[in-house]
């Protein structure tokens, strides 16, 4: 003690150190603080990662920087035939796999010029709209984990094994799925998978309904969300952000009803949309299209036609291994295919398709050889973290966490 | 009748501080969740109710790296990220174990790319590879299991003098 | 009339010979223009009334390796209006390879033409913040040129010591 107060007595010392320039005796008020956030944070989603100017709580500028988890998928793609891509498209939205299988193959599709049989697509129908469903699960309990409420993630993971369980039948694999093929789905679905779907959409209705109760009387919730982050129509379309995130600040925009693929266009649905753009609304959205899926899903079961799973293309589709080993001609075909690849012609086409995050597109370039010459992933996590910068603009630091939740980007597409 | 049993009926055990110590740091290894990508959302169903990770301890999921004896690295590392990856595992206290979690942190699995680290244990010194694209949440509590029988057969003495070490090393 | 027809006739209008190709594949209608005259068109195409293409999707670049013209700069627009997709292209004629950033236009382009930047190395003039989106600062290729190798060059990026 004698020793320190003898320090402070020191007027020599005293004057060294305000001589030293490193201390600065301003008023702390004045001073802004720039301050990292991420790239391991447990609001960011994975590995994004913000630099945040801030005057006291409030952030003046922040600037996202991404390439955490690039993992050259283009570049991949280039390397690779288009069969081979298939399993890496699981890897773009982790959340909802089988949405970006879909997403891909019609893609594929679209550039080859042939279709799928009536079942085949019914089928991809119904795994992108579990899926989606899967994918909301994980965004509204991560979401609401974010911003303080921890039950949330826990009931919301309870439904989302359920799928998965789903998955795990139908596929194989209940997380990484790599379900469908180019012309067509790997397996079919079988009754009793139907009947999971089934179940599993009757009992939804109940657990969405809990889930709703635990956070509608929250007020704490509302609080922390209510006019935070807000994204207006103009600014919304100018930076591109796409999915319920565009829809939550009132733009009915959605591919499913703009360029309708697969069957769509004869499911009975609504596009819900929100005027306040905040976090708040875009929290509702999810809830919302949760809905609207469980009805087409609904609508799906019960028009599901009978038939082939894989179109009669043997030129551009595998055949079953079953099929391989035993007839002279798939196996012909089946040889070509792994050696020399599909071979589309000379062309470049961009197919879109209605993620869980909003539009993800793939633009392919083809030579006439059996890889792409260039493959282009359009992913909407990417898009929609632009808007990151203006949002965060005049926010609190504490809104920080809510704003990137209720974007809801995935770092595995956002990175590539 | 025996010196045991003489000593249980007054309501003692007779152990080593080795063995309790072990047996105290094996049952609550708190793990740094390092989710990086797809393996992170299997991490955190290995945490969720069906799968329950609790069970063996190990619920506890710590953001901050000075709270946890246990690195998850669960998800592909770029080389970008791995500078940020080990100088989480820098500030880590001893000691500290590592699961790479899935075949991207093993291997770099299916990603033969220009930007992922072809296996993490070019820089880190990892006690547990799990294997699958993502493993299953069995396959992380079977890993985090196989963490928890390397920690029983470890002894204090092995650590002290890293914790020394890492007493006056603290800020990275 | 046909969005198609409308679209092409009023860019041969405006822009004349700068409009060099026209190609429909699979219904995708993809223009090529001239590189000079990128921001003028992106500019007419957003503010026509008729057309109001207002969302800038997608910006990225095809590298052609052994063509004269190396690069080709391609931007995906849509219109809500008419609900319409289309596909601008543009050769890039120049040594080095640079193009106007029409982020002036469409502000969700400045992170597109980010990303193109580090991938191919291509210049946008004019960009607000053009650095690397991707891939560290200071790292001196750019990944998706064909003379790269997937597997990266060795010691290009560097990696923590071992332990």
């Amino acid at each position: 003690m004698e020793q320190r107060s003898a320090i402070y007595t020191d007027e020599k010392l005293i004057k060294k150190l305000l001589e030293d320039k490193d201390i600065t005796i301003e008023d702390a008020l004045d001073n802004e603080m720039v301050i990292n956030m991420g790239p391991q944070h447990p609001a960011t989603h994975g590995v994004l990662r913000l630099v945040l100017r801030l005057d006291g709580e409030t952030v003046l500028s922040a600037v996202p920087e991404l390439g955490y988890l690039h993992r050259g998928y283009e570049k991949m793609a280039e390397e690779m035939s288009y069969i081979e891509f298939i399993p890496h498209t699981d890897r773009l939205d982790y959340t909802g796999t089988m949405c970006n299988n879909v997403a891909y193959v019609l893609a594929v599709e679209k550039l080859l010029g042939i279709e799928a049989p009536k079942r085949a697509q019914y089928i991809r129908m119904m795994i992108a709209e579990l899926s989606r469903l899967a994918a909301h699960m994980i965004a509204i309990g991560t979401y609401a984990m974010d911003v303080g409420a921890v039950t949330m993630v826990m009931w919301t993971f309870r439904e989302r094994e359920k799928i998965q369980e789903i998955f795990d039948r139908l596929a194989g694999a209940r997380f990484t799925t790599s379900y469908t093929r180019i012309g067509g789905v790997a397996s079919d679905a079988d009754s009793v998978t139907i009947k999971m779907v089934r179940d599993f959409l009757d009992q939804f209705h109940s657990a969405l309904d809990e889930m709703d109760k635990l956070l509608l009387g929250n007020k704490i919730f509302i609080d922390r969300l209510e006019g935070i982050g807000v994204l207006s129509k103009e600014d919304a379309i100018a930076l591109g952000v796409t999915g319920p995130n565009l829809r939550a600040s009132g733009v009915a925009y959605d591919v499913r009803r703009a360029k309708p693929y697969l069957f769509y266009n004869e499911m009975d649905f609504n596009i819900p949309t929100y005027t306040d753009g905040d976090c708040l609304a875009r929290y509702w959205l999810r809830g919302d299209e949760v809905r609207e899926s469980v009805k087409i899903l609904y609508q799906i079961l019960d028009k599901m036609p009978q038939g082939e799973i894989l179109a009669n293309e043997p030129k551009h589709t595998l055949a079953h291994k079953a099929e391989i080993y035993t007839k002279m001609e798939e196996l012909i075909h089946d040889f070509m295919i792994i050696n020399y690849g599909i071979n589309p012609p000379v062309g470049d086409v961009f197919s879109s398709a209605e993620n869980p995050k909003g539009e993800l597109g793939f633009y392919i370039v083809s030579n006439g050889s059996g890889h792409p010459w260039k493959m282009k992933i359009r992913s909407p996590s990417f898009c929609n973290l632009q808007a990151i910068t203006n949002l965060c603009k005049g926010a609190m630091i504490s809104d920080v966490v809510a704003i990137i939740g209720s974007l809801d980007p995935v770092m595995g597409e956002a990175d590539k | 009748m025996g010196l045991e049993a003489k000593l249980q009926q007054d309501g003692f055990v007779t152990t080593t501080i080795d063995a309790i110590i072990a047996w105290a740091r094996k049952s609550s290894v708190w793990p740094m969740p390092m989710g990086i990508s797809c393996c992170a959302i299997e991490m955190i169903a290995a945490a969720d109710p069906k799968y329950d990770l609790a069970r063996f301890g190990s619920e506890v999921m710590r953001f901050t790296p000075r709270q946890c004896d246990l690195m998850i690295v669960a998800g592909t590392v770029t080389y970008k990220m791995a500078q940020v990856v080990r100088r989480i595992y820098d500030q880590m206290p001893e000691p500290k174990w590592v699961i790479a979690m899935g075949a991207c942190t093993s291997s770099g699995g299916m990603y033969r790319s220009y930007s992922v680290v072809q296996g993490i244990d070019q820089f880190l010194p990892v006690d547990v590879y799990t294997a699958g694209c993502p493993p299953r949440p069995e396959n992380l509590i079977n890993a985090v299991m196989t963490i928890q029988k390397k920690i029983s057969k470890t002894k204090a003495r092995d650590f002290q003098d890293q914790a020394f070490d890492n007493s006056v090393i603290t800020n990275n | 009339m046909d969005m198609k027809e409308i679209i092409v006739e009023k860019l041969k209008k405006n822009f004349g010979e700068f409009v060099q190709e026209v190609t429909d594949f699979r219904n995708d209608l993809s223009i090529t223009i001239a590189s000079n005259k990128i921001v003028d068109v992106s500019k007419f195409l957003k503010e026509d009334p008729e057309l109001e293409f207002v969302m800038c999707k997608d910006v990225t670049a095809i590298d052609w390796a052994t063509r004269k013209n190396r690069f080709t700069v391609v931007y995906h627009i849509y219109s809500f209006k008419n609900n319409y997709f289309l596909r601008l292209k543009s050769n890039i004629v120049e040594e080095t390879p640079a193009i106007d950033s029409v982020t002036s236009v469409w502000p969700s382009s400045n992170w597109y033409e980010r990303e193109t930047f580090d991938m191919y190395g291509i210049v946008f003039k004019n960009h607000p913040d053009l650095r690397r989106m991707y891939m560290p600062e200071g790292f001196q290729y750019h990944p998706l040129r064909k003379e790269f190798p997937v597997l990266g060059i060795p010691g290009s990026l560097p990696l923590p010591e071992k332990i």
